[in-house]
């Protein structure tokens, strides 16, 4: 039982880093139709500019900073400007294919720029085990837990307490009707670009420490935050955090208590049963947009 | 225009079968791989170009195909069969992949794909019986037809053109067909197919398990060519690579995965300077090509011809 609550403990870990990297997946979604295949690759790569400022000399807690900054500008203005607006004419399609050769360029770009071999990466808090209730539990995912919550709690206050956050949701449920109403619709676009920005750069930083930096980290995790989005409906929030907690723990006690060999098989398995017996997601409803 | 294109195509068979008369033998394997490739291009444009599906898992069916010849002629499956069978599965697969993906909208398929490349490569790496595992399956044989041996390279290389020449009459046969005209329909306008009567979810679906077939039936002349199959060859980096095929050389048009596979099999090549920097330009130019010609190469020569022919000639059929 112990073991059962250790494992449950990291599996809502890993679920919540999945989670906000599917949040960031489906925002981006909802407000301009860019299905991002290059999402896991955006999780990559924030963590190499965390190495790579501390290797300019840079203490962890400013290098961090500086590479949220940095996703912001490259992941979220570049990504927009550069790759999703000259697209968005031709439909969804181009777009597609064309983050996925932004994935490949990202991956190879990582790997030739800076190394093919996974690099260690600073955690957040001096590992150590904490005992709850007779079960040994990390910092480590308890940190993780904290920020996750924290940054969905203030993502979700933004959504929904503030002017900006009714202003996004207009623009996402129906742009519209947000342009006649006079919401500035782009820039609510290109915030949902920069939200996501953060997202990953978070992401990046809780998940490196645990999966060490590698160019080639964004292909499995890509792969969770698209299935975490349509098991929990892929057009709302609370849906992608939902269904990022479920892979995650699933994810974790399949691993310990099924096979570890089939591990990246279970995603699937969940995947096809949710789309054969509740297309539209656990929380999602048919044919409707909200946040 | 269309003497055009017919004068082009008889222009280049009759090179595809002198080339390798002046190549040197790794110039004829690669000729062959483009051949081999050229058929899973085929397969995925039916997907890609014809119902608009992205699939990602390309070269997951084409390792099937592959691992399927590997494993049954050993065993005294002659190689016909066996790759038949590769079709046939990867037909059988497909079509349950694609079943309950296409149900829903969104592009669903495209992640279900995704998955399932994984899923094939865990299968391959880890049912060591079967498949040997990470070590692959070395010395898969060349088949022979009527005491004629593909042994030689250029044998090889002359029956993977034949092969890529009986396939690709067939898809092009299959398109010209009533039935096959569905998929056009499903290309042109899908709304208007499904309004006069086209149940374009029974033929998407029926586009994406034909379309694995052909991949299938590429992975069957892939495991004899390279002579040595293992599960990394089959990874998503293989699906990407066929895409990118498909759309580099023009999604929707018949003969662009011809132009996307040689591309595809050539620059890299051409490209031994850049080394490890290939994938990123290629990468970028991909990207390019999307932002200012989604359709492609052919698309673009089809645009340039436009451009030149006189007007009012053009009366499009």
């Amino acid at each position: 039982m112990a073991s059962f609550f250790q494992l449950l403990v990291s599996g809502l870990a890993t679920g919540a880093i999945y989670a906000l990297i599917a949040v960031g997946f489906t925002l981006v979604w909802q407000t301009s139709q860019t299905i991002n295949f290059a999402q896991g690759e955006f999780v990559m790569l924030p963590a190499f500019f965390v190495l790579a400022a501390m290797n300019a000399g840079a203490p962890f807690w400013l290098a961090a900073a500086i590479s949220i900054v940095v996703s912001i500008a490259v992941l979220g203005v570049l990504f927009k400007l550069v790759v999703v607006d000259p697209m968005l004419k031709y439909g969804v399609l181009p777009l597609v294919i064309s983050t996925i050769a932004l994935s490949l360029l990202l991956k190879e770009g990582a790997k030739e720029f800076y190394s093919s071999q996974a690099q260690p990466f600073p955690a957040l808090v001096p590992a150590a085990d904490i005992d709850i209730l007779g079960a040994v539990v990390s910092t480590q995912s308890l940190a993780v837990l904290a920020v996750a919550i924290v940054t969905v709690v203030a993502l979700n206050l933004l959504l929904n307490r503030t002017r900006l956050g009714r202003q996004m949701q207009a623009t996402a449920q129906n742009s519209t009707l947000a342009r006649i109403l006079g919401i500035p619709v782009e820039r609510m676009v290109l915030y949902t670009f920069l939200i996501n920005a953060v997202l990953v750069a978070i992401a990046s930083i809780l998940i490196s420490p645990i999966y060490l930096a590698k160019f080639n980290n964004g292909d499995t995790l890509g792969l969770a935050a698209f299935i975490a989005a349509i098991i929990g409906g892929f057009n709302q929030v609370r849906g992608a955090i939902l269904g990022g907690v479920i892979l995650g723990v699933l994810d974790n006690l399949s691993a310990a208590y099924i096979s570890s060999q089939y591990r990246g098989a279970f995603p699937l398995v969940i995947l096809i049963a949710v789309i054969l017996l509740r297309p539209q997601g656990l929380l999602g409803r048919v044919e409707e947009r909200t946040i | 225009m269309k003497w055009l294109a017919a004068g082009a195509a008889a222009a280049a068979a009759i090179f595809a079968l002198i080339a390798p008369l002046l190549l040197k033998p790794f110039g004829i394997y690669l000729i062959s791989m483009w051949a081999v490739l050229t058929i899973a291009a085929l397969g995925l444009n039916l997907t890609l170009g014809y119902a608009g599906q992205v699939s990602l898992a390309q070269g997951a069916f084409v390792g099937i195909g592959a691992y399927t010849v590997a494993l049954l002629t050993p065993v005294g499956c002659p190689f016909a069969l066996a790759f038949l069978a590769a079709g046939a599965l990867c037909f059988a697969v497909g079509w349950v992949l694609g079943y309950p993906a296409l149900r829903v909208q969104h592009h669903y398929l495209a992640f279900v794909t995704l998955a399932f490349s994984t899923l094939v490569f865990l299968v391959l790496r880890n049912e060591e019986w079967l498949t040997g595992g990470i070590y692959g399956i070395n010395g898969v044989a060349r088949p022979s037809f009527f005491g004629w041996s593909t042994f030689k390279a250029l044998n090889f290389y002359y029956f993977s053109l034949g092969m890529l020449a009986v396939l690709a009459a067939a898809t092009w046969w299959m398109l010209r067909s009533p039935w096959g005209r569905a998929f056009v329909a499903l290309r042109e306008n899908p709304v208007r197919a499904l309004s006069l009567g086209l149940d374009t979810r029974r033929y998407t679906l029926m586009a994406f398990a034909i379309g694995s077939s052909l991949g299938g039936m590429a992975g069957a002349l892939y495991a004899p060519l390279v002579q040595f199959i293992e599960p990394v060859s089959f990874t998503l980096g293989l699906s990407f690579n066929l895409l990118l095929m498909v759309i580099v050389g023009g999604s929707g048009y018949f003969f662009g995965p011809f132009v996307g596979a040689l591309i595809a099999v050539l620059l890299p090549e051409w490209m031994r300077v850049a080394q490890g920097y290939y994938l990123i330009v290629y990468a970028m130019l991909v990207m390019v090509m999307m932002a200012f010609c989604p359709s492609g190469i052919l698309g673009l020569l089809e645009r340039a011809l436009k451009a030149f022919a006189p007007r009012g000639k053009e009366a499009a059929p």
